[in-house]
């Protein structure tokens, strides 16, 4: 997650905090269900598209996007901020002389973009002096006018401010009843209504929903100044205001007490027991550190994988684009090529996904027109493939590009971003309490906590939200303090069982960042709860004296 | 066009202002253009240029806000985004802390504009780009790097007669350098909002040098070590702990600097006497706009003196809860230092590790702000005063509180950009024991 971005709008409101370059200006509610005229859109492609080609271009994609979001911002029995926000605007893409080339406005005349166009095609010739490998892009056959749109049975666009101000106020109002000292709750909705445009031949016009509800609950001991707070608690969804309606079938209950949600979410009982949960990370032994069998919720590992699995297997990092910055992947191309590089177990197998329901990463087309599908990355443990896209796809030697790139803003250049990235169920039945009941000495972790990785993605740090210690097949007391270090491989080639499809849900990241400049992008993950035996667990409990 | 002159501006916040009908209104104009070029492999993968622009405008009826932006400036559109602002208030909810606006202020003006940087072009931008992959590919190395630079305008105006203008410039260089055999990685980073300081040429023989000197690294156990580390290497974790600051989380009791039975530590001795750390808006080396999110004017502004914690970030509204007066929050961190180079550093230590950069800092337990993160693109052993051999990475988990206990000897402060920062920074290398490191990575 890019923390600073989430920062921004955690705090109260002012006006330069609203000045947001990646997420827009400030607009009326109302204005949150406005969207631009498609013929305008293509009419501004093809304007687009012909000054590319009259400047030398050999490619040009168009993208105009308007971006819209709300936020909903509360602490205990306050509103702190209810912003919308819009940016509208047009990005464009060249090849000439074989590089690369961009740029975006926010004018949207035909002259605007006529000017932008331009720009990029200068842009390409200026540096195309520094090319020697000129740009090979996979070839797209184009789709003619098409559009697609996030399946949302309720657009949060459109909900009054009113309820949901009243959901989350309520929210907050059962932490305190059960003895929170703080409590912090916010609703994020996002709308990307996305045009893309193509010398290929495509017009894509697409409407993307996500929504997302982060609440912390804060417990204080006055006397001994110790503060502990139970974090994140809803998963963000690529789904509609429907997430925020709680259906009984979506709610479980975990060996130990907890509780986690399916495809809905139960904001106000889950406030009520995040407070106990923060009071009793009061009282909760600290770990003793070693060695210990884990058992992870998909609420916490999630994380794991998308740390550990999804970004080491971007082939741009592969390859050394992102070295300067998120870093390079300890799983190179001859690990690829081996065809029996031991990635983990053979109960491992990952795969990559933007066609998943109710995903964050579900789209029709990606941002260069490709459209989207399903892959394996790892298969029974084995490392079977990486995450590509057009430009890049001749490298590992496959013919298409695999869908997904994705640009945060249409005043970014669009990359390649993950996929969805999710560990397939375990093929034999087992459930959380059979898993459990099987492990000696372990601790069971629910939701995520702090996340640190090397860059290239071998030594990495996790800590959650829930610890439990497990003995001789029964979840115990709660413990504290915890953090695990592994090493990639090692920790992936440790996974002893995963449960099967029925424990299966998905978590991810409303703010993955990655790039230069840094953008965001949103990204689900999968799992059903698994096992990983022997993990070294490291005490984080320090004294200021 | 997304760059306005200070008279086309207050032109057009006068016009807002008079338009407004409501208690308060005030307006912010910004406009910018970004520019960038991104290499790696040893070519240019992604450039371009962002323009954009746009106003917001924010009014109150009693405690009801409203705020409505737009990015066309004519004077149908300024109506119109007024009106809807306006409308908004109408129907907002009360907000319980809401604060009148602010005063007007004395803005004195900073050094935040360069001409070079702003005339900054395509070719100048490759330009940078070829400093840094020629001589790496001379060198059968692999340079990958990022080059931005901006400028823009910020105007501010309110109904109580407050105005403030100013220009910035930026540019932001970091290059990363590799072995082709991916066993030695170096690396080198550059902020400035004055191009005319800045040579990528100089600037990537630091890269080289690194990647080549920390290629082979060997292993040392994890464990308590004195370390070196650069400005760069320290800044993350300083960064991470000014979140502590805030005056309300430390009165609620949930930051490091909340006091047991309640209240906060300003006033107390909380770091090693040396740790000085101050705001300044007017450093020549690192100066920040003159006023602050809220428009509040941003002064000299003591943060630790002699590690005492002198300031917490009151918003205005902490501060008339507890008697306070708010004053601008600081743009910039100023650590004081002393006149000696890393290398000086190095030259004087007996034992230690020197730290190039450390990478993805996360907060792993607020109360005590532990941190971890790892160390990267240059770590190596140091011994009666010489660097003997590159050692491989380790992961940290550390707190910049106990950190900035265990001082062994301060340098001098150099402009240090972060993108995980809402800071100009100006830090110096730093001799410190004890340092926690808790596991190797094997990572280059």
């Amino acid at each position: 997650m890019d923390r600073r971005d989430f920062l921004k709008y955690s705090g109260s409101a002012s006006l330069a905090a609203l000045l947001l370059p990646s997420f827009g200006s400030v607009i009326a509610a109302e204005a949150l269900t406005e969207k631009l005229d498609v013929g305008m859109k293509k009419r501004l492609a093809d304007t687009a598209l012909t000054a590319a080609k009259a400047d030398g271009a050999t490619y040009c994609d168009v993208r105009i996007g308007k971006y819209l979001r709300q936020f909903v911002v509360t602490r205990e029995n306050k509103v702190q901020n209810v912003v919308n926000t819009e940016s509208t605007g047009v990005g464009i893409r060249v090849i000439a002389a074989g590089t690369w080339g961009f740029a975006a406005t926010s004018d949207l005349s035909a002259d605007g973009v006529a000017k932008a166009t331009k720009q990029a095609v200068q842009i390409a010739k200026a540096n195309s002096k520094l090319t020697t490998d000129p740009v090979q892009l996979a070839p797209v056959k184009g789709v003619g006018e098409v559009s697609w749109a996030t399946p949302i049975k309720r657009n949060a666009m459109e909900v009054p401010i009113k309820e949901k101000v009243d959901l989350l106020l309520a929210a907050n109002a059962a932490a305190m009843k059960a003895g929170a000292s703080f409590v912090n709750s916010t609703l994020f909705q996002v709308n990307e209504q996305k045009y893309f445009a193509s010398s290929d031949g495509s017009y894509i016009d697409q409407d993307v929903h996500r929504i997302w509800a982060p609440m912390s609950v804060t417990a204080i001991d006055k006397t001994s100044g110790k503060f502990r707070k139970r974090d994140g608690m809803s998963a963000p969804m690529g789904m509609g205001y429907e997430y925020m309606d709680p259906k009984k079938e979506d709610r479980i209950e975990l060996p130990g007490g907890a509780v986690v949600y399916k495809n809905s979410y139960d904001i106000v009982d889950d406030a009520r027991l995040g407070a106990q949960q923060a009071q009793q990370k009061l009282k909760a032994r600290s770990v003793k550190p070693g060695k210990f069998d884990l058992v992870l919720d998909p609420t916490h590992l999630w994380l794991t994988i998308h740390e550990s699995v999804g970004h080491p297997l971007e082939l741009d990092r592969v390859l050394g684009y992102e070295a300067n910055y998120a870093g390079t992947s300890f799983a190179t191309m001859d690990k690829l090529k081996s065809g029996d590089y031991k990635y983990g177990s053979p109960e491992v197998t990952i795969v990559a996904d933007k066609i998943q329901p109710n995903s964050l990463g579900y789209v029709g087309y990606d941002d260069e027109g490709v459209k989207t599908k399903r892959w394996d990355l790892i298969k029974d443990g084995i490392l079977v493939n990486y995450q590509a896209i057009r430009d890049q796809v001749h490298i590992i030697d496959e013919k298409a590009s695999q869908g997904c790139c994705y640009a945060d803003s249409w005043s970014s250049v669009q990359f390649q971003r993950m996929a969805n990235v999710s560990l397939e169920p375990g093929k034999k039945k087992l459930t959380p309490t059979q898993m459990i009941a099987d492990v000696k000495d372990g601790i069971y972790i629910i939701g995520d906590g702090s996340f640190s990785i090397d860059q290239q993605r071998y030594n990495a740090q996790f800590g959650g939200q829930l610890f439990y210690e497990i003995k001789d097949g029964k979840v115990g007391d709660m413990i504290e303090d915890v953090a695990y270090q592994i090493r990639t491989p090692e920790f992936w080639n440790a996974c002893a069982a995963v449960c099967d499809e029925s424990d299966y849900r998905l978590n991810g990241s409303f703010f993955d960042g990655k790039g230069q400049p840094s953008q965001v992008s949103a990204v689900s993950h999968g799992s059903s709860t698994a096992r990983f035996n022997g993990i070294n667990v490291i005490n984080t409990a320090r004294s200021l004296g | 066009m997304s760059m306005y002159t200070e008279s086309q501006a207050r032109a057009i916040l006068d016009k807002v202002i008079k338009l407004s009908t409501a208690d308060e209104c005030s307006a912010q104009l910004d406009g910018s253009v970004d520019g960038n070029i991104r290499y790696a492999r040893n070519a240019v993968s992604t450039s371009g240029i962002v323009n954009d622009a746009q106003l917001v405008v924010q009014v109150s009826f009693g405690k009801r806000v409203g705020v409505a932006t737009i990015n066309e400036f004519d004077d149908a559109s300024l109506k119109k985004v007024v009106m809807r602002a306006e409308e908004l208030a109408k129907l907002a909810p009360e907000n319980p802390e809401f604060m009148p606006g602010i005063d007007k202020q004395e803005y004195k003006a900073t050094p935040t504009f360069s001409e070079k940087t702003a005339s900054i072009t395509p070719e100048y931008r490759a330009s940078v780009a070829a400093a840094s992959i020629t001589p790496c590919k001379a060198n059968k190395l692999v340079a990958a790097g990022f080059f931005s630079d901006s400028q823009r305008f910020s105007a501010i105006a309110n109904k109580k007669g407050n105005f403030g203008y100013q220009t910035s410039t930026n540019a932001d260089f970091t290059c990363t350098v590799r072995t082709e055999d991916g066993t030695g990685s170096g690396w080198v980073a550059r902020n400035t909002a004055n191009v005319d300081s800045f040579s990528a040429d100089d600037d990537i023989k630091t890269a080289i040098q690194k990647a080549k000197g920390s290629a082979n690294a060997k292993a040392l156990e994890p464990g308590k070590y004195t370390v070196i580390l650069e400005p760069a290497a320290s800044a993350g974790l300083i960064s991470f702990m000014m979140f502590g600051f805030d005056a309300r989380q430390a009165d609620e009791g949930r930051s490091f600097l909340s006091k047991k039975g309640g209240g906060n530590k300003l006033g107390e001795q909380v770091f090693d006497e040396r740790v000085s750390i101050h705001s300044d808006p007017s450093d020549p080396g690192s100066a920040v706009l003159p006023w602050d999110d809220d428009g509040m004017a941003r002064e000299k502004t003591a943060i630790i003196t002699k590690g005492k914690v002198d300031f917490l970030n009151y918003s205005r509204y902490w501060a008339k809860e507890k008697g306070k007066t708010a004053v601008g929050r600081p743009g910039n961190l100023i650590m004081a230092g002393g006149d000696k180079s890393t290398m000086d550093l190095v030259k004087g230590t007996k034992k230690g590790i020197l730290v190039t950069r450390t990478w993805y800092i996360r907060m792993v337990d607020p109360q005590t702000v532990l941190l971890t993160g790892l160390t990267r693109d240059g770590t190596f052993y140091v011994e009666d005063g010489e660097i003997k051999y590159p050692i491989k990475n380790f992961r940290f988990n550390e707190s910049p509180v106990i950190m900035l206990n265990n001082i062994e000897e301060i340098g001098k402060p150099i402009r240090v950009g972060d993108d995980e920062s809402p800071f100009v920074m100006m830090i110096p290398p730093m001799k410190l024991r004890d340092f926690t490191f808790t596991s190797l990575s094997d990572a280059v």
